[in-house]
């Protein structure tokens, strides 16, 4: 490992890190991006209004019974230009972080104060400003807690679009094991498995401060409540 | 579709489809029990204790955040770049974390007055982990055991990449590689299925289980 980190081309050529590192988080970037887009208003929507409960349920235990392999084999075989573009890969992605964002918020915002929400009724406020001044904000540390697998879902499987000839930081992983080069392959996993660590600590930094005091526990111990106990 | 679509290869290499799967079963269930036998103890052991309780969990959350494919590969000095047992304990670790919080949960939550009440029956403490804790933690187990049994047949289908076959051989060497995608969809396909398949019977098991929680619908 020491070997390959000390060549120069291995940082800064066409498939070294810098450059893979930079493709990693792009795909993560806006993969995260267009989940929360997507994930958010239905999850807000449903979460107010208690209307189709079912489904912001059940949606991420039909997501977790399709493997990450199987959404990018799908999404690379059945799309056009499947292994020459980034689509594919993005929306594998985001067909996996999805649903414990919308699970997490909707249980977030069921699970808001009810006084809270009577009081914010009681003055007046509209029901778009109760669910977004008032449940919405109450629901950000389950919301987070969604978001924390969710993240760790896309950086994980971003590692796998090198297996659909795609970059990122999966392809020094791939690439090493096709060339022998254990270097290579060792350096990416360590750079895959720091770069997950690091967004994970800092998404749990940022739950802390968006949590009231008594509420912190609650989410160190458990990521999301569909995982925590079913 | 385009010349990379050859159904009848499925026809033409059942036996490799069936290998595939039979090693895909051998991987997951392996993996479940060992982490059944490992976490049930272990839970066991931590629950009195909250330091030795977070430390526990603590561990088996973080290697839970890192990537399933680095975890492959960085076992892979020390166990072997292709070899069974890093595959083996790869997907344990996996489960222990799932299941680990799941139980301690479950028994956190039997009530405390049953408890006093096994106690004051004058069940000793192994009694009444067996005969009373457990039994009411039974759905939360289930439940975690259902969590790991699908997201372990999702990580298995990364054997492949060890060289220990599995439902991924069929979708990134077959699939991916040789661009047979027809391959790739079957290997899929047969994933998903098992996912469901297996989440169902272990929820059948879970009823006859605990028949006084019949009416309790658990997601």
């Amino acid at each position: 490992m020491i070997d390959y980190l000390s060549d120069s081309d291995h940082w800064w050529g066409p498939a070294g890190i810098v450059q893979r590192l930079i493709e990693h988080l792009q795909f993560c970037g806006v993969a995260l991006a267009l989940s929360l887009l997507i994930a958010l208003p239905p999850a807000i929507a449903i979460g107010h209004t208690g209307r189709l409960a079912f489904l912001a349920i059940n949606v991420s235990n039909i997501g977790r019974a399709i493997p990450s392999l199987a959404f990018l084999a799908l999404a690379a075989s059945t799309m056009p230009h499947g292994f020459s573009s980034r689509w594919p890969t993005i929306i594998a992605l985001v067909a996996l972080a999805v649903p414990p964002l919308i699970t997490n918020t909707y249980v977030g915002m069921r699970q808001a104060d009810a006084d809270a929400v009577s009081a914010a009724k009681g003055m007046g406020l509209s029901p778009v400003q109760v669910a977004l001044r008032v449940e919405f904000p109450l629901a950000l540390p389950l919301m987070i807690a969604g978001l924390r697998t969710s993240v760790t879902n896309i950086i994980a499987t971003a590692t796998l679009a090198a297996l659909v000839t795609q970059g990122g930081l999966g392809r020094l992983i791939v690439d090493g094991q096709a060339q022998a080069d254990r270097g290579q392959q060792v350096t990416g996993a360590v750079l895959v498995a720091g770069l997950a660590l690091l967004c994970d600590g800092l998404l749990v930094l940022l739950a802390k401060r968006l949590t009231p005091g008594p509420v912190v526990r609650r989410i160190r111990l458990g990521r999301s409540p569909a995982s925590a106990s079913a | 579709m385009d010349d990379r679509w050859h159904w009848d290869w499925i026809d033409r290499n059942s036996d490799i489809v069936w290998q595939s799967f039979q090693q895909q079963l051998d991987l997951t269930f392996r993996a479940v029990i060992i982490g059944i036998l490992i976490s049930i103890p272990l839970a066991v052991i931590v629950r009195g204790s909250r330091a030795a309780r977070s430390i526990v969990v603590g561990i088996a959350s973080v290697f839970y955040t890192i990537p399933s494919l680095a975890a492959l590969t960085l076992l892979g000095p020390f166990t072997g770049y292709i070899s069974r047992l890093t595959v083996d304990i790869v997907l344990v670790s996996y489960t222990l974390v799932i299941l680990l919080r799941n139980i301690i949960t479950g028994l956190e939550e039997v009530p405390a007055d049953v408890r006093e009440s096994a106690r004051g029956m004058g069940l000793s403490k192994a009694q009444m982990l067996l005969r009373v804790e457990i039994p009411l933690a039974l759905p939360s187990i289930m439940a975690g055991i259902r969590i790991a049994t699908v997201t372990t047949i999702g990580l298995a289908t990364l054997a492949s990449l060890v060289a220990q076959g599995g439902l991924g051989f069929l979708i990134i060497y077959e699939g991916f590689q040789r661009q047979i995608l027809s391959a790739a969809i079957v290997g899929s396909a047969l994933a998903v299925g098992l996912a469901i398949v297996s989440d169902g019977v272990l929820v059948v098991i879970q009823k006859l289980l605990t028949p006084w929680a019949r009416r309790r619908v658990l997601t």
